[in-house]
């Protein structure tokens, strides 16, 4: 199945990586779909995810074409 | 229940005033809003600049969420949410939560339950820039 990987802020930075699409053998996790864009690297600590825009746990699975994100804790709103 | 994205500076006043404009008079008493402005330091450094990343969609999505949620545990007449990204600069408006109601006892708490959902959950990304040079905001806090 394919998959839509998509990586913000720091992670953007460190995995050097945007936006990719991977191929998964089925069942296939969101930790899964990590180390296939990455090619296995070392997960961040603190590391959010999402499944189609909602958030997820690294242990969740996925189905052929969504959309998984990466990202570090959030800093929106203000003081 | 209005939730935008903005990647341009905006006058949370205007935005306000402008959305009363739809109202039928005389039927709300209370407006709360908080707006959260841009400061010039953090974590004991002079900031420049802030750069705001944001996931679109989900960050869209989520927004008009917390607005339906607030809806249902409050008897609200309206809400707004507008938030800043791109390239932010000291003084400027980043974000602006409001609730309208007929009383003000709902009004607060309904706006205080978007800007803390906004900030504890919203997919946003602070990079700011200080005499030193970028930092994500979220590793400068656990340094």
């Amino acid at each position: 199945m394919q998959l839509k990987v998509k990586f913000f802020a720091s992670l953007s930075e460190q995995t050097g990586l945007t936006e990719t699409t991977v191929d998964a053998d089925s069942p296939a996790t969101v930790l899964d779909a990590w180390n296939l864009a990455t090619g296995d690297q070392t997960l961040p600590v603190n590391i959010l995810c999402a499944i189609n825009m909602a958030y997820a746990r690294l242990d969740d699975s996925v189905s052929d074409g969504d959309e998984i994100a990466f990202f570090p804790p959030v800093t929106g709103g203000c003081a | 229940m209005t939730a935008q994205l903005r990647g341009e500076a905006f006058d949370p006043w205007q935005e306000l005033a402008r959305t009363e404009t739809g109202f039928v008079k005389g039927k709300h008493g209370a407006c709360a809003s908080f707006i959260g402005t841009m400061r010039d330091f953090n974590v004991g450094d002079k900031v420049h600049s802030m750069s705001l990343e944001h996931y679109p969609e989900m960050t869209q999505q989520f927004l008009e969420a917390i607005c339906t949620e607030a809806a249902s545990r409050w008897n609200l007449i309206d809400s707004l949410i507008i938030h800043r990204f791109g390239e932010i600069k000291p003084g400027e408006p980043i974000v602006l939560t409001a609730a309208w109601s007929e009383h003000r006892s709902e009004a607060f708490d309904a706006c205080r339950f978007l800007i803390e959902e906004l900030k504890a959950r919203a997919p946003f990304w602070k990079k700011e820039t200080t005499d030193t040079g970028e930092r994500w905001v979220h590793d400068a806090a656990s340094e």
